[in-house]
């Protein structure tokens, strides 16, 4: 049996009653495919950043660095929208 | 408490009267036979200014029930009203206003379900909607349509229920007959109506919240279990409520109403209107020298179990008169009636009555058969009242 939420802890009628918390919702945990970078390849132009429609791409000080996998659905956008080729789409490992 | 101050009314207007009297801040109905008089005299005393009530003509009974979830989601005391066909096209969305927990109160003037098209009374519509996690109350004639009315916004709006309500008055029966009652004053009912304190309305501006999210497995089973603990709190907050209202109209009201059951042998048990039929038949009986008993459940949703094992203890039959009738099984209230009888530890002989269906006259004598037939030994397990076979 899977683990239900305990009833008690939630709010009436599926409301949620505080804002600004809808990054708590992980939605990285169904992902099938993980997005890899190739640093080498990669020349920071940042159409991926631009593309991921769930902002999973790390930007510091302008240079892409990686992804924030808790929220990345393994969509492949960044991938497919990569000029150079730098982002591998891989399977999922269990 | 009959006084000079009675009127005379038909069930349709005395429920806009309560409706006139509580002041709601939105209603949105369409009009259906044998509901239409609700509607059409709220309208009036929208109209005339005689309420601040936001109205709303919509264009479907879907829609207005649509409307009645998200204005009562905002924070609005919220009312409407319909009947048969017209419950069936809001069914998709029973279900959703009260796992949204939102205290809509609903007027239902029971017609029987197309098809055959019908315009006459039984359960049928409010019947088929039972399983949609609203609370159910009914009503045995006019007095009580407008009674329920004024005591629905109460349970349903209690923080500890918080659960839409439907007020059943039977469609023509009670909806068009002219009958005489006692109002209360517009004052008295304000007051024990009360203000509408909604839980975390989306109007609340300095505190957002989002409603009606997506629940996924983990979240929706205990969801619909914070549902069953509300309910189960609508009984004992409704016998509450009931007191209290007692206190305003010298009018009580129990979760299980009996006639003439305390020391019967047989009892029946019956919904809405009948049972004021069926306590003449019960007379009758008994001045023919038969020990029986009626008894209302006042409550559909929640179901009172315990009250109704209470009524049943030591009867030797019980006899369950159904205005519905789910083809392929038993009359929708039967089973019902044998779970609580299950309480228990004897068990009553136990006989379905299926009745008046699609408005079939049933009179005094016909229910009378419905004691005297388990007695001879004439009935079958379910009957149907008037059936030529």
């Amino acid at each position: 049996m899977v683990n239900m939420a305990d009833y008690k802890t939630l709010t009436i009628g599926d409301r949620v009653i505080t804002a600004g918390n809808s990054e708590q919702f992980k939605t990285g945990d169904w992902r099938s495919l993980t997005p890899v970078l190739s640093i080498g390849k990669c020349i920071n132009c940042l159409t991926c950043w631009i593309y991921c429609p769930d902002s999973c791409v790390i930007v510091e000080n302008e240079k892409m660095t990686g992804f924030k996998l808790s929220h990345c659905k393994g969509c492949g956008i960044c991938a497919e929208s990569c000029p150079k080729d730098a982002i591998a789409m891989t399977e999922e490992r269990a | 408490m009959r006084g000079h101050s009675d009127i005379a009314i038909n069930g349709d207007s005395a429920v806009a009267l309560a409706w006139k009297q509580i002041d709601p801040d939105v209603c949105a109905a369409y009009p259906i036979t044998p509901q239409t008089i609700i509607v059409e005299k709220f309208a009036e005393y929208v109209a005339d200014g005689e309420v601040t009530t936001e109205f709303v003509c919509v264009e479907s009974e879907h829609s207005a029930l649509t409307l009645c979830i998200t204005s009562a989601s905002a924070g609005a005391r919220t009312f409407t009203a319909t009947a048969s066909q017209g419950l069936a096209y809001m069914w998709e969305m029973l279900p959703i206003a009260s796992s949204m927990r939102v205290p809509i109160i609903m007027a239902v003037a029971n017609r029987a379900v197309s098809g055959p098209i019908n315009i006459n009374n039984d359960h049928g519509d409010v019947m088929s909607a039972r399983d949609c996690g609203w609370i159910t109350l009914f009503a045995e004639n006019v007095q009580q349509a407008y009674d329920m009315s004024i005591v629905a916004p109460r349970i349903a709006e209690h923080h500890g229920v918080q659960l839409p309500c439907l007020v059943n008055l039977d469609g023509f029966i009670l909806t068009h007959a002219t009958e005489r009652m006692s109002p209360i004053d517009d004052s008295v009912v304000r007051k024990f109506v009360g203000e509408h304190k909604p839980l975390y309305p989306l109007l609340d501006v300095k505190h957002p919240v989002s409603h009606n999210l997506m629940d996924g497995p983990l979240f929706y089973f205990p969801h619909k279990y914070q549902m069953v603990e509300a309910m189960d709190r609508a009984l004992e907050v409704s016998r509450d409520i009931f007191a209290e209202f007692a206190k305003i109209s010298g009018r009580e009201y129990k979760l299980v109403e009996e006639y003439r059951c305390e020391d019967a042998d047989a009892i029946a048990i019956v919904l809405g209107s009948s049972f004021g039929t069926m306590k003449e038949a019960v007379d009758q009986l008994r001045n023919e020298g038969h020990k029986v008993g009626v008894a209302m459940p006042r409550l559909y949703r929640p179901w009172p179990i315990a009250d109704l094992a209470k009524v049943m203890k030591d009867k030797k039959a019980v006899i369950v008169m159904d205005r519905h009738l789910s083809v392929g099984s038993y009359g929708p209230m039967f089973p019902e009636v044998v779970a609580a009888a299950i309480e228990n530890d004897k068990v009553p002989k136990m006989y379905n009555y299926i009745y008046g269906l699609g408005g079939a006259d049933t009179m005094v004598s016909d229910f009378k058969k419905v004691f005297t037939e388990p007695h001879s030994g004439k009935a079958k397990r379910v009957n149907y009242l008037g059936v030529v076979r």
